[in-house]
């Protein structure tokens, strides 16, 4: 069943030397979350996944390392077919795919540079020396040198994302994976999250599958993107050409991403005029001190 | 057929008599997947290396801070006992029986069957919701996919510091009831330290308290693997975590119960009276 405005074609075949590759896949839990999709991912190339919350985004992330299993088609990484990989298989690839959950996951019984020393243990032969040296590189990527030895409790939303992210660049992936990385953090540290993800992938040249529903986010670390609506891609092409597409819920998407960045820039707006006028309140005029009362009043 | 009438449909709740058979369905699942996870655990402890930091961490959680609590049920176990058969004891004249009663009663069955119930809640719920909120955030998820083999990690490194911990920490309490009852013993009757441990001698035999140490590796087993398999299982959030922990303290305290009926007999048929 093909849906009435996918443009994609797999049927024409993949191109060559994909790093990932997805033919027609498929996935039901109570109701059916993917329907045929596909999506090729090339080396160095970053690639956004849109959608409403609940499309399946996420769940096409488990699929590719093989924490769920699709009813039907194939998920091909490096040419090794992940769907039809047991146990040990599936562990050889993990060691070359990095993936940042929506919460980070950090183990909560350990340290910040124990969790990374955990996944370097595990995945190389290096000495503790090497290791250390190479711990401390990842948090200076990521800028957390300072929280080495912090527990997860004591890090903020923001900070737990960038440990996260450390601890999934330390075993240097060949693919990164991300589940909604900016969601749930205010719109200064996601931003700052999602630079961080386009210095990532420019200094190590790292494939990035990123699972989203904030446009901004998505225009920041990428330049294509697939967009998932009732387990549907409905469009698969370059960002720029978002705006092209016929497809009613894309447009509804578009629109309503658009008001929210508007939305919260607007609040920015109020934020600092309010901050300006405490700081300076001799400067700050009567009518703008109303006027952000105002805005903050009408927006929230 | 209307719309209320399907909501209607969708909110009745399951006819009585299929909810004997729902529970019998879910209790054959959770056997089932305990059999499995045993399964899973043997296989596990027959590929080496062994994750020996994480398993020392796990007798610290497990075993050491249990200590006070085990201490203290130990001693009232002892006294307890002492005090409550000394006027029976006294009755039948058999007043210099009650040292070899007391730790006969408390090496066979009181402190592995008490201290192993106590444990499943303490413990037992306690790896449920931890390894249930690690679920949840996604944790054990992150573990799978850095090959940490979470099963390994978490699972079998728990269940083998139970093992441990268990005999441990029932030895533990065997010795200090028997010195809880010494103290009731000493106030009541004024026995002395060297009779009574002279009297608790003669009367005890190795068929005493070597079963009754010997199942609490079992009893030990039983909690490691319910308390880990609830919270690997977990599913609905943090409503699921508490579930989980409620869920590993009945199921193991009850397995536990049961299968001393069967050590019970297995030990009478290995040393009959």
């Amino acid at each position: 069943m093909i849906h009435p405005f996918q443009h994609h074609n797999h049927d024409q075949g993949p191109k060559p030397n994909a790093l990932v590759r997805i033919e027609h896949l498929a996935i039901t839990f109570d109701k059916p979350v993917l329907r045929d999709v596909s999506l090729d991912i090339h080396k160095g190339e970053t690639v956004a996944v849109l959608g409403k919350s609940g499309t399946g985004k996420s769940v096409l992330l488990k699929l590719i390392v093989g924490l769920l299993t699709p009813d039907s088609g194939k998920i091909f990484f490096k040419d090794k077919e992940v769907t039809a990989l047991g146990e040990f298989g599936l562990m050889d690839i993990r060691s070359d795919i990095g993936f940042l959950f929506q919460g980070a996951a950090l183990f909560d019984s350990m340290t910040v540079g124990q969790n990374l020393d955990l996944f370097l243990v595990k995945h190389t032969d290096l000495p503790p020396k090497e290791r250390e040296q190479k711990i401390a590189a990842a948090l200076e990527m990521v800028q957390l040198q300072e929280a080495i030895d912090k527990m997860p409790s004591e890090l903020s939303g923001g900070m737990k994302k960038r440990a996260g992210l450390a601890r999934s660049i330390v075993i240097e992936p060949e693919l990164m994976l991300y589940d909604e990385p900016t969601t749930g953090l205010d719109p200064v540290t996601a931003s700052s999250i999602a630079e961080l993800i386009v210095t990532l992938q420019q200094q190590l040249g790292i494939a990035s599958l990123v699972v989203t529903h904030d446009l901004p986010t998505a225009f920041t670390v990428s330049d294509r993107a697939m967009v998932l609506n009732e387990g549907y891609a409905i469009f698969e092409g370059e960002l720029k050409d978002l705006e092209k597409s016929e497809d009613a819920f894309l447009h509804e998407y578009l629109a309503a991403s658009r008001l929210d960045r508007e939305r919260h820039d607007r609040i920015l707006r109020a934020r600092e005029r309010a901050l300006a006028a405490t700081q300076n309140p001799k400067a700050a005029t009567k009518g703008t001190a109303r006027g952000s009362e105002t805005d903050v009043k009408v927006l929230t | 057929m209307s719309s209320d009438n399907k909501n209607s449909e969708v909110l009745t709740p399951l006819p009585d008599e299929a909810a004997p058979v729902a529970r019998w369905e879910g209790g054959l699942a959770l056997l089932g997947g305990l059999w499995v996870f045993s399964v899973r655990f043997f296989k596990t402890l027959a590929r080496p290396p062994y994750e020996f930091k994480e398993i020392i961490r796990q007798l610290n959680m497990i075993g050491y801070r249990s200590l006070s609590l085990v201490s203290v049920v130990g001693i009232v176990i002892g006294a307890v006992l002492t005090m409550q058969s000394r006027p029976t004891m006294i009755k039948f004249g058999a007043e210099a029986f009650i040292p070899e009663m007391v730790a006969i009663s408390v090496m066979r069955e009181l402190s592995p069957v008490l201290i192993s119930v106590i444990l499943a809640g303490r413990v037992g719920a306690g790896i449920g919701a931890e390894l249930g909120s690690m679920r949840a955030s996604e944790q054990i998820d992150a573990m799978d996919v850095a090959a940490l083999d979470p099963f390994k990690y978490l699972v079998f490194t728990r269940i083998v510091a139970c093992m441990i911990a268990l005999p441990l920490l029932t030895i533990i309490a065997d010795l200090l009831a028997l010195g809880g009852s010494w103290v009731v013993e000493k106030i009541e009757a004024g026995m002395t330290v060297s009779l009574f441990i002279q009297t608790v001698v003669n009367g005890v035999e190795f068929s005493d308290y070597l079963p009754g140490i010997a199942k609490t590796i079992f009893f030990g087993f039983t909690i490691g693997l319910v308390g880990c398999y609830e919270g690997y299982h977990s599913k609905g959030g943090t409503e699921g975590v508490g579930r989980s922990a409620t869920d590993a303290a009945v199921t193991s305290s009850l397995l536990i119960i049961l299968l001393d009926v069967l050590f019970v007999k297995v030990t009478l048929m290995l040393w009959p009276y």
